[in-house]
């Protein structure tokens, strides 16, 4: 069995960052006089924020780590005791949860917000968490309307762009208003350069797992980088971060290193993981020394590796970009499966994993249909089922079955084929 | 259904449930097939801009799930059993051949499901043009209504595509017209049952709304005409029941058994919100020189609440609750679909309303495939038997 030691010096660095980060949140929280403002990942446009010093506040990214922690359940069920229902997407229910709780975690206390910034990037539920928001903390809140990606070519149009660059004229006069100051061209030119750069460096380091051996997991290890990649993009940390990640990696690659001893299996995997269980996940894949090579998760935030980077010299525009067309979250279904195809074969993929996440029916309404169309071009695929934060949807022995039971029909097909070969 | 000959209005209620619960869409392919060149265009709930499919020549269907007259054997191996059931059973109607006439398929923002299921149309029915409408969030702001017309237009340009037909300014107008007249006649029908319920019963009321989504517009209008002169000649003497407010029906619709069950159970209901795209306007669209974006102005400025608009600029809770008490109002019934997340979220801050304005409530999930409603009716009766008592 693979060893599973997967603590590497990144992942220090990563929680020494986001300790400092979650240290910035406390001290807004108990009084520093440092405006946070709450967003959503899908396409987050942090720039602006950052330009203006203003906090920026990821509800999804509290939720997550509770759930890390261990600590979800308790304010899943709180939330639930006011009426949300079980079928209610769970981050939303930590969240609320935690605000009734105090907004205190084992590591931050989260800060009221200044400003409720609801990104719509095609997540319904991000409309109505934060409408629900709106209504408990009765602050301010910017609805940022951006419209899906519905049409063949997967670009948007003009019109969608103009509309959205109208409003992020009005989003910049509203926060300049939290801020108490104007926002600086130079500024904005400035972090919008260190995010073009972090993105840059982020695509570089997800080229790298077509290296075999992959030199990380992308996957269970991309989702350490995945919270500076959000909360620190757009500073001089974060973009340092990025290139201590890509250098590392590059240097495993060159040597020939992977994150397991062997790389037996190379996976695509499409879905967000089950938090709670994380490590346990994990697991299940090393003990057959399953890599994985590519993930459509660690896209929700923005699309990097496709060629896309935020562009200093236009920087409203390549914020909008980002939002309308370079985050899993605003694209179409299926150009979802065309993602995965790319990885499939630009990775050098052999299989697909599916994890169906109940919370969250933007990503997993339809996988069903998404297993027939891989399934069909003969992409091994396996569909499972569990939550991203409510640990009574993860069924660990269920899981483990159906892993095994793949992994060792592949490796079966392997064999075959190699002896037919 | 031939209107002008069924005497009796109950008759003509039996025709219109039989017209919409037959899983063969009767009407529209009749439509369809009298004359060459027409077109069915099926739209998915909340609410779709049906005027501009009408312009363009094509007959506009409410899609509204299969209720629970067809068992789901396809679509289940691609959605989740977390999903709601409307979206299993439109696929479902699919895949069985039951949408085989339809020429086009439309789709709204409502849901991450709903979104999704656009895009599963369009890969398993490569030929059936499949559109996807984005509606604003940020509403009552000038750029969403700017934003919504040009959607408009790109959504009339896929319409005319479909049909092969042009459309004139005058042409779209006419339609505004006629669907104008036509939520007027809704808005009566509504405005008569909560005046007296003992008069229309909901599952009356239901039968002559939903036939809209099957049939022609104009023959959908020479009903509501028809049942208005009806209505005014019936009859009837009030029952000592409570009156309740009915929300959460808003997408995949109760079988009719269980609307009618609500009612059995002791209550007149004097709003709801089932089918509620057919009367999304508080009042008639405009009539300028630029009908898209009269239609699109009504929708971001003159659109009724729903579990599906966001950014509203007032709490929908408290506008719910305040509705209930402006309709004197005993009770709510929060209705909702298994996994219908718009509106579980919603029951949340409705609850919460309630409770703070001491409004009267019961929470209540349904599937549109149940057939036993006996659980439904006991829950109903004694809430109504507690109300009794507060």
């Amino acid at each position: 069995m693979a060893e599973t030691a997967y603590q590497g010096r990144l992942h220090l660095l990563q929680k020494d960052l986001m300790s400092q980060y979650y240290g910035e949140l406390t001290a807004s929280a108990e009084g520093s006089g440092v405006p946070a403002a709450y967003l959503l990942i899908g396409g987050n446009p942090v720039e602006l924020l950052r330009a203006l010093d203003i906090l920026p506040v990821y509800p999804e990214v509290n939720a997550l780590q509770l759930a890390v922690k261990k600590q979800s359940l308790a304010h899943i069920q709180a939330a639930e005791g006011m009426g949300y229902s079980t079928d209610n997407c769970a981050y939303v229910k930590a969240d609320i949860g935690l605000y009734f709780a105090g907004r205190k975690t084992p590591f931050a206390t989260i800060p009221e917000p200044s400003l409720l910034l609801c990104n719509y990037v095609g997540c319904n539920v991000y409309l109505h968490w934060f409408d629900h928001l709106a209504e408990y903390t009765k602050r301010p809140t910017f609805h940022l309307d951006i419209p899906f990606i519905r049409n063949a070519s997967g670009r948007p149009s003009s019109d969608d762009m103009a509309y959205v660059l109208r409003q992020l004229e009005q989003l910049v006069a509203v926060c300049e208003e939290i801020a108490g100051k104007r926002l600086d061209p130079q500024r904005l030119r400035r972090v919008v350069e260190l995010s073009s750069q972090t993105g840059r460096l982020w695509s570089e380091i997800k080229h790298l797992t077509k290296s075999a051996p992959a030199p990380y997991d992308a996957y269970f290890d991309s989702v350490t980088m995945m919270a500076p990649l959000y909360c620190l993009r757009g500073t001089e940390e974060g973009l340092t971060f990025f290139q201590t990640a890509r250098d590392e990696y590059a240097q495993m690659a060159a040597d020939g290193k992977g994150p397991l001893e062997r790389e037996d299996f190379r996976f695509v995997i499409e879905g967000p993981p089950p938090w709670p269980y994380l490590r346990v996940f994990r697991d299940m894949f090393a003990r057959w020394n399953a890599v994985a090579v590519a993930s459509t998760y660690s896209t929700v935030g923005g699309l990097w590796e496709f060629g896309f980077a935020h562009d200093p010299d236009h920087p409203m525009e390549s914020i909008a970009e980002h939002l309308l067309t370079w985050n899993l979250t605003n694209r179409n279904f299926l150009q979802r499966y065309d993602q995965i195809d790319r990885y499939l074969k630009e990775w050098n993929a052999d299989a697909l994993v599916i994890h169906s996440v109940k919370s969250c029916r933007l990503f997993s309404a339809g996988q069903g249909d998404m297993r027939d169309y891989f399934t069909q071009r003969g992409v091994p695929t396996l569909l499972v089922e569990s939550d991203l934060e409510d640990p009574r949807y993860f069924s660990e022995a269920q899981m483990r079955t159906r892993i095994d039971a793949f992994f060792e029909s592949l490796a079966h097909r392997k064999l075959t084929a190699a002896a037919g070969a | 259904m031939n209107i002008e000959v069924i005497n009796r209005f109950d008759e003509l209620i039996d025709e219109c449930i039989e017209t919409f619960e037959s899983l063969d869409f009767p009407e529209a392919r009749a439509w369809k097939s009298a004359e060459p060149g027409r077109a069915l265009i099926g739209c998915f709930p909340v609410y779709a801009p049906v005027e501009i499919f009408h312009a363009a020549g094509a007959l506009p269907v409410g899609l509204a799930g299969a209720g629970n007259r067809l068992e789901i054997s396809h679509a289940d191996a691609r959605f989740q059993s977390f999903v709601c059931s409307i979206i299993k059973s439109t696929l479902e109607l699919g895949m069985v051949g039951k949408l085989d006439d339809f020429d086009g398929l439309v789709f709204h923002s409502i849901c991450d499901p709903a979104r999704n299921l656009a895009s599963v149309f369009t890969r398993n029915f490569p030929n059936t043009r499949v559109e996807y409408v984005h509606f604003p969030q940020r509403l009552h702001s000038e750029e969403a209504v700017t934003y919504l017309e040009r959607e408009y237009r790109r959504i009339l340009d896929w319409a005319t595509a479909t049909t092969g037909r042009s459309v004139t300014d005058e042409e779209l107008r006419r339609s505004i017209a006629l669907y104008n007249a036509i939520r007027t006649g809704i808005r009566w029908l509504y405005d008569f049952r909560r005046a007296e319920p003992h008069k229309l019963s909901t599952r009356e009321l239901y039968a002559l709304v939903r036939y809209g989504h099957v049939a022609p517009p104009e023959k959908h209008l020479r009903l509501l005409t028809h049942a208005f002169d009806e209505l005014q000649r019936r009859e009837g003497k009030p029952k000592d029941r409570a009156r309740i407010l009915l929300v959460g029906s808003f997408c995949e619709q109760p079988p009719l058994d269980l609307i009618a069950s609500i009612e059995s159970a002791g209550c007149y209901v004097v709003d709801d919100d089932f089918l509620l795209g057919r009367r999304f306007f508080s009042a008639d669209v405009a009539d300028s020189r630029n009908p898209l974006r009269d239609l699109a102005d009504a929708y971001v400025n003159h659109s009724v609440d729903s579990s599906v608009k966001h950014d509203l600029g007032h709490s929908k809770a408290e506008a719910l609750v305040a509705r209930a008490r402006a309709y004197d109002a005993d009770a709510v019934v929060v209705l909702t679909a298994k996994f219908c997340e718009p509106a579980l979220f919603d029951y949340a801050l409705y609850r919460k309303a309630f409770h703070e304005a001491g409004m009267p409530h019961v929470f209540l999930e349904f599937e549109e495939k149940m057939w036993l409603f006996d659980k439904v009716k006991t829950e109903i009766e004694t809430f109504v038997e507690s109300l009794l008592f507060t």
